[in-house]
């Protein structure tokens, strides 16, 4: 079996599983943010079941249009943390709280083997730690709170090989734009994704959030990576639960293998409107920008604000672009602040924020107006994403964000050297 | 159960955002949101929605986000089911669980175009083309599903399993 199958075996008690079965899993975590809770909270309440199924199980966090935006926010936020309070959940208020994403790892409480299912199609994102985590809707997390079960279907799994190692500032990002430059937005479509290869065995944990976290731009159920030293150097401290680490066997049945050579990848650029749409960065041509944004659950972790800090130490922005650079998490912030890189940011004229997924998907800290572009280290690039709906997103790595904020243009970090 | 009205064509990877875009996700009544169902890629959708229109979609309607609201918005707008080729993983789930039939069936999206008069019977996925006269068969729902899509929701189906428990 592979990863993928073997977790949601151990998960439904069954001995082994094949892609097509139906399953009732079980879940270890479910998670649900500002957005999405208060569908949840709403079905929940029609199922007419009065308690969670285990309130330190069930995670809800106010990241997307919090701190609140408007009054309409504010409300939802509301709703949310009146429910979280009143059954004992899992919460995390602004001032403690970072992205969803990117806290749950931090804080030891997505972990491998775990089945994790959230209201938010970026849950896929723990799949780094071994874990099966998906995306799902409102209605499916009302079912999970209340029963901590869930229905899935088993997905096939496709094996991505990167061999080699990759270039200079060739990273997580690029690689997984790359992939799915490769095989398009639906090319993993109900399938497991799963990460191998020398150049896989090198990347850093935050590198593999970011991989696996956008598994759902190519269709993808569900990104998993191995456990390996990498991944249980950063569980180290986090966590004082057992948890239980998984293997695909030599023989297991994948429905697709494919290969890639990293050393050849260049950073790559997603151009509207599709994730899909990828040049490598030195077929870019000239495209001014207006504002670059170096975040989100994709991009937000401390591996990527050093590598923006890297680009932009002692240069200035351009005075014509607005740099917005958004922490994962207040931990995140804290540990960048003591390195030095929110002076090195604040001293280039970028603007830094408390976390939130703010821009990524239009809700605030840097909406754009009709005809502007940004680069941005977020994961879609749809029309409208991030503001008006004849505006333009640029998908890149943080090293591209910041050396196209001080050049003005969508530039590699290869431009400054 | 039957639905008759006009079709609204669309092309490939029609994603969420454009379906219902994020800055309106600080609502989540579904008739606020279907007042702007597919305000950025179709401004004139609602002016040409009835009751009962159909939308027929290339492959991959619904990627992105996990959003719900997205098919509270197309159901709340009037459109009583969606033809597609393909539909995204997230997508499927939530318009099931919300009650917005899909129908995936590549030969029907290729055989109907904008505003052609279109006739689905759902218990049998029996497609008609009535500005054509060509029918066509969408692919059953696995049984596990229909016990869902029968139950009238994820919800329903939920409560009379616990109910038969108890």
């Amino acid at each position: 079996m592979t990863l993928a199958e073997k977790i949601l075996a151990a998960h439904s008690g069954k001995e082994r599983v094949s892609p097509g079965d139906f399953l009732n899993v079980r879940c270890d975590l479910v998670l649900s943010n500002d957005i999405t809770a208060p569908i949840a909270i709403r079905e929940f309440e029609r199922l007419g079941i009065p308690h969670v199924f285990d309130p330190s199980k069930i995670v809800m966090v106010p990241d997307h249009f919090c701190p609140n935006k408007d009054i309409q926010s504010a409300t939802q936020a509301s709703m949310m943390r009146e429910f979280a309070g009143k059954q004992g959940l899992v919460y995390f208020e602004v001032g403690q709280m970072g992205i969803e994403h990117v806290i749950l790892p931090e804080k030891g409480l997505a972990l491998p083997g775990q089945v994790i299912v959230g209201a938010d199609s970026h849950t896929c994102t723990y799949g780094a730690l071994g874990a099966f985590a998906t995306g799902m809707g409102s209605t499916d997390i009302a079912v999970a709170m209340a029963t901590g079960e869930i229905w899935m279907k088993v997905p096939p799994t496709i094996k991505f090989i990167y061999n080699g190692r990759p270039a200079k500032w060739t990273g997580g990002k690029d690689l997984i734009l790359y992939t799915i430059g490769d095989i398009g937005v639906d090319g993993a479509l109900s399938s497991a994704m799963e990460f191998h290869g020398q150049a896989i065995d090198s990347l850093g944990m935050d590198g593999r959030f970011t991989m696996s976290n956008m598994a759902i731009e190519a269709g993808g159920k569900a990104g998993l990576f191995q456990v390996d030293a990498t991944t249980r150097r950063y569980l180290k401290g986090r966590t004082r639960n057992k948890y239980s680490v998984y293997a695909s066997d030599a023989d297991a049945e994948y429905s697709r293998v494919i290969e890639y050579d990293a050393s050849k990848i260049e950073p790559q650029v997603a151009f509207p409107h599709l994730p899909s749409n990828t040049r490598p960065i030195s077929r870019v041509g000239n495209v001014p920008i207006d504002q670059a944004v170096i975040g989100s659950c994709t991009n937000g972790r401390l591996d990527d604000l050093r590598l923006a800090a890297r680009v932009l130490k002692g240069r200035k922005v351009d005075p014509h672009v607005r740099c917005i650079i958004l922490p994962g998490s207040q931990q995140i912030y804290l540990d960048a602040l003591k390195e030095g890189l929110i002076e090195i940011f604040i001293r280039a004229g970028a603007a830094v924020s408390t976390p939130t997924c703010g821009p990524c998907l239009g809700g605030h800290m840097g909406i754009l107006a009709a005809g502007e572009r940004c680069v941005s280290t977020t994961n879609r690039n749809f029309v409208g994403r991030m503001g008006h709906p004849k505006s333009e997103v640029y998908l890149a790595n943080p090293a591209v964000a910041a050396a196209s904020a001080v050049v003005g243009r969508i530039a590699g970090p290869g431009e400054m050297e | 159960m039957s639905h008759k009205g006009h079709a609204h064509k669309y092309g490939n990877n029609i994603d969420t955002d454009a379906i219902i875009a994020a800055r309106y996700l600080n609502m989540h009544d579904p008739a606020e949101l279907a007042a702007h169902c597919m305000e950025d890629i179709d401004p004139d959708f609602l002016q040409r929605v009835r009751p009962g229109d159909i939308i027929v979609a290339e492959a991959n309607f619904g990627c992105g986000s996990s959003r719900e609201h997205a098919p509270s918005a197309i159901k709340a707008s009037g459109i009583s089911c969606v033809i597609g080729k393909s539909f995204a993983r997230i997508f499927f789930r939530n318009a099931i669980n919300t009650g917005l039939p899909l129908l995936e069936c590549a030969e029907a999206v290729d055989n109907i175009k904008q505003g052609d008069t279109i006739e689905v019977d759902l218990p049998t996925g029996t497609i008609t083309n009535l500005s054509t006269g060509k029918m066509f068969k969408a692919k059953p729902y696995p049984g596990f599903m229909m016990e869902i899509i029968d139950s009238g929701g994820l919800i329903e189906h939920t409560r009379k399993k616990n109910a038969g428990t108890k």
